[in-house]
């Protein structure tokens, strides 16, 4: 059934204007490098997790010093700690320069303004509320245009962006003893280092659940095609006719 | 119809050049400054990490506290040498322990715990962070590093100094690690005398560092152009089981 919809808006589209991609090459070649260092840093995150799985408010913490949360993982020392946090650097660096690269397209190539700010008329309760029903009975593919993104899609991918991503790459760098001696305030306006590292914790595991919830509306709205408008980019190359699911 | 294309095109065409620029000045920073675990895929983070931090770290120095910051429980990672050499120095209170300091220096030393003390010192109350997560704030009292490598006099082409430790434990640091105000070889935590799992009589610290530089149970500090020649060819023991030679993070 929302296959067929979905069809249906691809000859829409089709018979409108078919001037761009769906995806152009940046924003593939980008989404790519992010969810594979994304899936990188997710795994050594873990890892060093286990080296201690404790977290803590303040400027300090340890063995033997009140924590905030106690993991009931088992401790791993030495391993994860080592390959842990070269596999998480190197996935830092790709994510990082990627999304550098992202930005600056978004700003000056109008992919945020055009593509992601919500339309005005959209951001009203019940245009919001109505997308937010869509989704939760997962008629998302019934209403959505190929073409576009809906408000709720709009508001997260913007929160994911200018929210989520700064603050988690803010709180890695309010770690480093590096970073946080040419500019202290780093750690010192989260209230220390431990915050930080606290503040990492959480603000990553919100990414891992917009990844989870990403990753379920494109099963849900349609998993082939979609994955093809992402890695090929043209949403023209989907079969009209023969599409299958 | 053709405009909006071109004008994609032009803008993922100057994405890309302004990448390729930042790649360029980013080779240029990194020069000077690449670490010995530079090879593998790893290096590329290794070499990125240390050489844009070194461009930043020029003259910074690691946030410091107040003695009410002192963390009431400051833990420990390993235990002390397990060897015989060791417990006799720690059972004579290491009276007879000495810090050789050799290689390229002017003139070679072999400093006692008292020379050490009578040397300028300096007192830092830093944050300590392990790599696994945990820190703690202490007071440190030693020597700075500088101090010892003027006392000694550096050869010109002087480029890391290494420190070796009674548990054949060895690590090194670049000079301007080795120059900075803030490393020291320390002899005192929080007003005493280093305790024995904190690294005693002697150990180094590297406050813009993690933990696991500021290496414990130290008798020979040597001045080189080669970490070639130092252990496993890499200049820290650590890189054997996983840790990086660079711990800034």
């Amino acid at each position: 059934m929302a296959e067929a919809a979905y069809v249906r808006g691809v000859a829409v589209a089709d018979s409108e204007r078919v001037v761009c991609a769906r995806h152009c090459l940046l924003i593939r070649l980008t989404h790519w490098l992010t969810a594979f260092s994304f899936i990188g840093l997710c795994i050594s995150g873990f890892a060093i997790l286990l080296a201690h799985p404790h977290l803590y408010w303040g400027e300090t913490g340890g063995i033997g010093t009140p924590s905030l949360i106690d993991f009931p993982l088992p401790t791993m020392k030495g391993g994860p700690s080592g390959w842990g946090r070269s596999l998480h650097f190197l996935s830092a660096w790709v994510c990082v320069l990627t999304g550098l690269l992202y930005a600056s397209y978004g700003f000056f190539g109008r992919h945020f303004r055009e593509h992601l700010l919500p339309v005005w008329n959209d951001l009203s309760w019940a245009s919001v509320s109505q997308s937010i029903s869509d989704h939760l009975h997962l008629r998302a593919a019934v209403r959505e245009e190929l073409r576009s993104y809906n408000v709720v899609q709009r508001l997260t991918y913007l929160a994911v962006i200018f929210v989520l991503f700064p603050l988690v790459i803010w709180t890695g760098f309010a770690m480093s003893p590096a970073l946080t001696s040419v500019f202290p305030f780093l750690a010192t306006s989260l209230g220390g280092q431990q915050c930080a590292r606290t503040i990492h914790f959480f603000v990553a595991s919100l990414l891992v659940l917009f990844l989870f919830v990403h990753v379920a509306m494109i099963c849900v709205t349609g998993f082939a095609p979609r994955m093809r408008a992402m890695i090929l980019g043209d949403a023209s190359t989907v079969p009209v006719a023969g599409e299958q699911s | 119809m053709s405009e909006p294309i071109s004008r994609r095109k032009l803008i993922t065409t100057g994405a890309v050049a302004a990448g390729a620029a930042g790649l360029a000045a980013a080779a240029m920073i990194v020069g000077a400054h690449i670490p010995p675990d530079h090879r593998g895929i790893y290096g590329i983070e290794e070499t990125l990490t240390y050489a844009s931090q070194r461009a930043l770290t020029a003259h910074s120095e690691a946030r410091e506290f107040t003695r009410a910051d002192i963390s009431a429980v400051a833990p420990v990672n390993g235990e002390p040498p397990a060897n015989d050499d060791y417990r006799r120095h720690l059972a004579a209170d290491f009276a007879d322990w000495r810090l050789i300091v050799d290689g390229l220096v002017e003139r070679p030393a072999s400093l006692s715990l008292a020379d050490l003390r009578g040397f300028p010192s300096r007192s830092q109350i830093t944050h300590q962070a392990c790599e696994e997560g945990w820190s703690f704030i202490a007071e440190w009292t030693g020597v700075p590093i500088s101090y010892v490598l003027d006392h000694v006099g550096v050869r010109p082409g002087a480029k890391c100094v290494a420190v070796f430790a009674f548990d054949k434990k060895y690590d090194s640091i670049d000079m301007e690690d080795a120059h900075h105000r803030q490393s020291l070889l320390a002899y005192a935590m929080n007003g005493a005398p280093l305790p024995t799992r904190h690294g005693a009589p002697l150990r180094l610290k590297i406050p813009r560092q993690l933990g696991f530089k500021s290496k414990k149970y130290l008798v020979r500090m040597s001045v080189t152009d080669t970490m070639k020649d130092i252990g496993n060819g890499q200049g820290a023991n650590g890189l054997d089981h996983g840790y990086a030679w660079y711990g800034g993070i």
